[in-house]
């Protein structure tokens, strides 16, 4: 991943979204497959949400995004609806971990000019983000990815860092 | 000593006194001594875990992460708790499979295990001596930040991190900057630790809040009993913050000893007196006063008030548990309320879970267990019960509950069309006695009288 490009569809959410709206506990005491999840995203926020997802969606939220418990599935069910990247203007720092490990890119921006449906295109460039809104034709700025971070994207997320490492580094600052 | 003046030119000339660096806060100081060097907050550091737990919930995406990390033995197995407590008991048979396959991969890996029937995982890592002073401790659930209450750095994890730390017995860390939470003077009667923790909430923007370090001090602090520092530790994270942690006491130590009997003192650690914080926040416990955290509406998140302002408001049921309001003293303090009325509303249901077998057995032994059935409340095995919606007690459509516990998102409990309002054992207890929402003081203010 040294250079991503990701180009969809603004659906738009509010402040505070907890990870047990994006996937209920009561769901995943049953499966922890994601595909078999995929169908309940986002349902106690409002129901019927999964039906309206299309491959490529963007999640754009306020702020404090994936607050709540720290549960993985909260990040793979969003992965498994076709969703490759959430903007918000602030992530709780489990669900901001979580995607890293997993490979959904979160990007810290201020969403309050994305409406709903606006088409969005983000381009990573070795941690450095641009985003652009195609249907207001406005650049919106989002600070670079940390280097431990850019890291484990890069490799493809924690699971394909450690295989390929095998261990963190011996200091995390490169 | 002369204190050297930062930039000051010696007599000769030559010499440039160095500026002394400023002084280290608690989680600076524990996330150093657990990586390779001083740390200071902003750094990220590849840290030492001591210890690790993961539930029902966690740790079968844990298993699947480490296998997938090519993890064939765990390096340090006795440093890695499982606890099924989420579903507990289960209640359908995908759920056991989940439960089983734990199973199955500690007696193949031979790290600790706590079955069904045992507490919450969080409760367990402090009774049973996993968690000591200095420690760094992470936990595979956001309500592993109870641990700082020990003096403990800890804070929630996905499962592909716990996996990390499974395989590699490390993990990278942020490491935050703290803010240093004030406490003054001691709680008034009917008043408790989870309406500090509500005010705090109320208070601090998760904004500010996130990736910080709550650092509990001040002489309001050693007023508090170790049970009453976990709730504020635990709800940490409902403030949004990375960890809750206190300096250690000798209530600290004692409780250690008791519950673990671990003897030394010497791995606490104290914040330097020039530590730097990002802000300071100050409460007079003296002149705190219940509060209640509202349901959610229309996709905002929790208001919280003072109780008084919602009394009157009909319960249809009262949840005493979780690893926020689920330990001896709260259930203690609940009787105290419900003693004074003697008989519980017919139309409240009343489920109490102890956060674990020993609370539980506490409760038998100290008469409690027999008032609380005599009273009418429905007894659960010890676990997270009702909290999650995974099992002990589902609310129905357009039911009101007031609850314990420290989250009330909508659906949390089970049901999506039911409000959870969220407060203290006591004014839990005074709900149970009227039917209504009820200011725990005007019933223990009756009985002082």
């Amino acid at each position: 991943m040294t250079e991503m490009s990701i180009q969809g569809r603004a659906r738009l959410l509010p402040d505070d979204i907890n990870t047990d709206y994006i996937i209920s506990s009561r769901r995943k005491r049953v499966t922890i497959d994601p595909d078999l999840l995929k169908q309940y995203l986002l349902e106690d926020y409002q129901n019927g949400f999964a039906d309206t997802v299309e491959e490529g969606d963007i999640l754009v939220a306020g702020k404090n995004f994936g607050c709540g418990s720290a549960m993985e599935v909260a990040v793979t069910v969003v992965l498994a609806s076709g969703i490759r990247c959430v903007m918000a203007k602030s992530f709780s720092r489990s669900y901001y971990r979580n995607a890293i490990n997993n490979g959904l890119l979160p990007v810290i921006c201020d969403t309050d000019d994305i409406s709903d449906g606006d088409q969005l295109g983000i381009f990573n460039s070795g941690g450095t983000l641009a985003i652009h809104n195609h249907t207001r034709k406005t650049e919106i700025t989002a600070p670079d990815l940390s280097p431990m971070v850019i890291a484990i994207l890069q490799a493809g997320g924690l699971t394909a860092y450690l295989l390929e490492h095998g261990d963190f580094p011996k200091i995390a600052k490169p | 000593m002369q204190t050297p003046v930062p930039g000051f030119v010696s007599g000769f000339g030559r010499e440039m006194t160095p500026q002394p660096p400023p002084g280290l806060t608690i989680s600076e100081k524990i996330l150093s001594a657990h990586s390779k060097g001083i740390c200071r907050a902003g750094d990220s550091v590849v840290c030492r875990v001591d210890s690790a737990m993961a539930t029902d919930g966690s740790a079968p995406m844990a298993i699947d992460y480490f296998r997938k990390m090519g993890g064939k033995v765990l390096r340090e197995p006795e440093k890695v708790v499982f606890a099924l407590d989420h579903y507990a008991p289960p209640d359908n048979p995908a759920t056991v499979a989940l439960q089983d396959s734990i199973r199955d991969f500690t007696k193949a890996q031979g790290n600790v295990l706590y079955e069904i029937g045992a507490g919450v995982g969080h409760q367990l890592m402090v009774e049973h001596g996993h968690v000591l002073p200095g420690g760094l401790v992470l936990g595979a659930d956001s309500h592993a930040v109870a641990y700082g209450s020990l003096n403990a750095f800890s804070t929630g994890i996905g499962s592909s991190d716990l996996a990390a730390v499974m395989l590699t017995g490390k993990l990278w860390l942020k490491v935050p900057e703290s803010i240093h939470i004030h406490l003054s003077g001691k709680l008034s009667v009917g008043v408790d630790a989870k309406d500090i923790a509500l005010e705090l909430n109320r208070r601090l923007d998760s904004d500010f809040t996130s990736y910080k370090t709550l650092e509990f001090a001040g002489d309001g602090v050693t007023s508090l009993s170790l049970e009453e520092r976990m709730v504020l530790a635990n709800m940490s994270t409902e403030a949004g913050a990375k960890a809750g942690v206190f300096e250690a006491d000798e209530k600290t130590f004692a409780y250690l000893r008791q519950h673990s009997g671990f003897e030394k003192t010497d791995t606490a650690v104290v914040a330097d007196p020039g530590a730097i914080y990002a802000a300071t926040e100050q409460i007079d416990l003296s002149a705190l006063s219940p509060r209640l955290a509202l349901p959610p509406r229309n996709g905002a998140a929790a208001e919280i008030v003072e109780i008084e302002k919602s009394v009157g408001q009909p319960v249809d049921m009262v949840y005493l548990g979780t690893c926020t309001g689920g330990r001896s003293s709260d259930f203690e303090k609940a009787l105290n309320v419900i003693r004074q009325g003697g008989a519980k509303d017919p139309r409240v249901q009343l489920i109490i879970t102890p956060a674990s077998d020993r609370i539980f057995s506490d409760l038998g032994t100290s008469g409690m267990l027999s008032e609380f059935i005599k009273f009418g409340a429905l007894v659960m095995t010890p676990g997270c019960g009702a909290c999650c919606g995974t099992c002990g007690g589902i609310p129905g459509d357009g039911k009101i509950v007031l609850s314990a516990a420290n989250r009330n998102f909508t659906g949390r409990m089970g049901n999506a069309k039911a409000d959870i309002y969220l407060a203290s054992p006591e004014a839990c207890a005074a709900a149970a006695l009227t039917g209504v929402i009820t200011d725990p003081r005007s019933i223990l203010g009756k009985a002082m009288k």
